[in-house]
């Protein structure tokens, strides 16, 4: 599902890692890393090309998010017989977005209804497509979902910090274009002063002067001053006008201590990491489209509102019991040959299920984190026509983290919802996962007023998703450490007997959709070598 | 129906001699706290702590819930029993719930696990200690 770096209450991958090092001792840190990908590139090669599948032979597939939906558009595309079971009355599971009308009950029974204008959504899940994740984009292609820009960075957006300029949000532009203009300065006058001598040969010294004067905006001195240089990357106090409207003058750089002190540097290398880099994508008209592209090419092949209360197999076969929650009544049964289990391991660590103790144990030692984002939905867009932000992401450190405003309907005259609060895996996201909905909302308001006053009068209505009472997943995504890892990964992906599992969980690209569709290529190749052997 | 639950309440407190601090946070209600950023919860009492560590799941009231999967209730729970479950549970996770080792200090897991023990319908009433903490700790 991703994370947001932000300032220091922020919550991000390499935070994550911090906490990885703090519980495992930080030796493992590096291993840590590429268990999460952050080291890795998509392994995706294109759709698998699944051939001599014998006819007849039956999959059936427990769960319909990507994974599910994934594994039931190639395992049928290839000749097998294919049906889902769906917990919920839609595609999609953690790709979902959220619009007016839609009714959302949480454990606990507490169910909102989205008052958002029409055209208008929230992803209360992922949020935006990395354009290295190849296998979700390739999707979009062949399903004929159309992607368009997700604003990730955005200059004009806020840094800001109760703690820093006197709480007073500072556009990241500034943050950005003051940091390497200082870093730079220190760096000249460190080469001119022949400090370098022993790093960098003579000539190599001249060239480093002038990448240091271009990147870091230095004035004819080298320095970094309030100039005409700087003013071109951190902006002006007066842009230049037309006519007799006057030249620009440039804007006064922050100080280096202050800038230091401020902390708000710690947020920029969030919009550099290899996931959150130009240019994210997102679908056109809300994340769902991928579960919902998925589900019209499959037609009526799943069956929705079925909790699956039971999974047996033997050596001939797998059945499966469910309950139709919209019909309740008795258990109904399904059988298949073969089976590609999605359901998240901390629902399927409940069900009684026919797998080895080794498959069990591996089940049964995946956490699900905790996660809480709140969509609000204002009269009118005023982050764009008073503050010029198109799009971006503002961080902070007040206990929202993160304020994101939409890519879409630009300049347009009538609302707009944002992003308003996004807690993840810190102590502060199972504070505000404890909360009533209706007391997320308005302690998003409070916190986001802070930083946009505009907030209380333009306030229309909102909604809140705490991720450890989504029904159909206890939580935003499955947490592996080293150790865990080390002990069960590898049996959490092997065939047991008649059933292979697919997911997030059963990935190293956790919480991001890739992990979901990677998944599940790599369990139905591997099942399909399986099946062709068993009959061969 | 309000004349059964106080005399219920009453007879709760009069019949189990409860340490102090127990019998104070019988007597409030609890709040989701929001803390300093990281992961360290704030909250020292075990009604603040239960309100901003366990509701979210475990539902006001230790409800519990059911979904797809549910979260077991808490309300008249057995497994509550021995102390040393619970703080086991809370220090290593179990399943789907995560380990809260690295986010709540021995005080704070003995503190929540006592709260839990003697309200709900529990009255389990051999507080755990921070030292049977430590131990949950080092067996995992």
């Amino acid at each position: 599902m991703g994370s947001e770096t932000q300032h220091e209450s922020g919550m991000s991958r390499r935070d994550l890692l911090a906490m990885v090092g703090m519980a495992a001792g930080s030796a493992a840190m590096y291993q840590a890393m590429t268990s999460l990908g952050l080291a890795g590139e998509s392994t995706y090669r294109g759709s698998p090309n699944l051939t001599g599948a014998p006819k007849g032979t039956s999959v059936l597939i427990l769960g319909a998010g990507l994974a599910g939906l994934t594994a039931a558009y190639e395992l049928r595309k290839a000749g097998y017989k294919v049906s889902i079971l769906e917990f919920n009355e839609r595609p999609g599971g953690r790709n979902w977005s959220i619009r007016g009308g839609d009714k959302i009950t949480e454990l606990g029974g507490e169910t909102q209804t989205c008052g958002f204008a029409k055209g208008h959504y929230f992803n209360p899940g992922p949020w935006r497509i990395p354009y290295n994740h190849h296998a979700v984009i390739d999707y979009c292609r062949q399903l004929g979902v159309a992607l368009e820009p997700f604003a990730c960075l955005n200059h004009n957006a806020y840094f800001h910090s109760t703690n820093a300029f006197g709480g007073k949000p500072q556009r990241i532009r500034e943050i950005d274009a003051d940091l390497r203009g200082h870093v730079s300065d220190l760096l000249s006058k460190s080469a001119q002063q022949d400090k370098l001598d022993e790093s960098i040969s003579k000539e190599d010294k001249e060239v480093l002067l002038a990448a240091l004067k271009n990147w870091g905006g230095l004035d004819n001195e080298n320095r970094y001053t309030k100039s005409a240089a700087a003013a071109s990357l951190r902006g002006y106090d007066r842009y230049p006008g037309g006519g007799l409207a006057g030249p620009s003058a440039p804007s006064e750089p922050m100080k280096l201590q202050d800038l230091l002190k401020s902390g708000l540097w710690r947020n920029l290398n969030n919009f550099f990491q290899f996931e959150h880099q130009n240019t994210m994508l997102q679908p056109v008209g809300g994340m769902d489209m991928i579960g919902k592209g998925f589900a019209k090419q499959l037609g009526g092949l799943i069956r929705y509102n079925a909790k699956v209360t039971e999974i047996k197999q033997d050596e001939r076969g797998v059945t499966v019991t469910y309950v139709d929650q919209k019909a309740k009544g008795t258990p109904k049964q399904v059988k298949a040959d073969w089976c590609v289990c999605t359901i998240p391991a901390s629902i399927l660590s409940q069900i009684p299920t026919t797998v080895s103790p080794k498959m069990k144990a591996a089940i049964d030692a995946v956490p699900y984190v905790t996660s809480v984002k709140v969509g609000l939905q204002f009269k009118r867009r005023f982050w764009e026509e008073d503050e010029m932000i198109y799009g971006g992401i503002s961080s902070t450190n007040l206990p929202i983290n993160t304020i994101s405003y939409p890519s879409d309907n630009f300049g347009s005259k009538g609302p707009g919802v944002l992003l308003g609060a996004y807690q993840i895996v810190q102590a502060n996201s199972f504070a505000l996962a404890s909360m009533s909905a209706p007391e997320r909302i308005a302690f998003a308001l409070e916190n986001g007023s802070k930083i946009h006053p505009q907030y209380k009068k333009e306030f229309d209505n909102g909604v809140a998703v705490s991720w450890h009472r989504v029904p159909f997943t206890l939580g935003c995504g499955g947490m592996w450490n080293p150790t865990t890892r080390k002990e069960h990964y590898n049996n959490i992906c092997q065939i047991d007997g008649r059933m292979v599992l697919a997911g997030e969980h059963v990935s190293y690209v956790n919480w991001w959709q890739e992990g979901a569709i990677l998944s599940a290529l790599d369990a139905i190749t591997r099942l399909h070598e399986r099946i062709v052997k068993a009959k061969a | 129906m309000i004349h059964s639950s106080f005399s219920r309440r009453a007879l709760a407190i009069g019949l189990l001699v409860l340490p102090l601090s127990l019998s104070a946070a019988l007597a409030q209600d609890g709040k989701p706290t929001i803390g300093p950023p990281g992961f360290a919860f704030a909250p020292k009492t075990g009604a603040d702590l239960y309100a901003t560590v366990c509701q979210g799941c475990h539902m006001p009231g230790g409800k519990g819930a059911v979904g797809a999967g549910m979260y077991p209730a808490l309300t008249n729970n057995k497994n509550l029993e021995a102390g040393a479950y619970p703080v086991h549970v809370v220090v290593n996770g179990l399943r789907g719930m995560p380990p809260f080792r690295a986010m709540l200090n021995d005080e704070q897991v003995a503190t929540v696990v006592n709260y839990i023990r003697t309200n709900f319908g529990n009255t389990y009433t051999d507080a755990v200690t921070a030292d049977d903490v430590k131990l949950a700790r080092s067996a995992n």
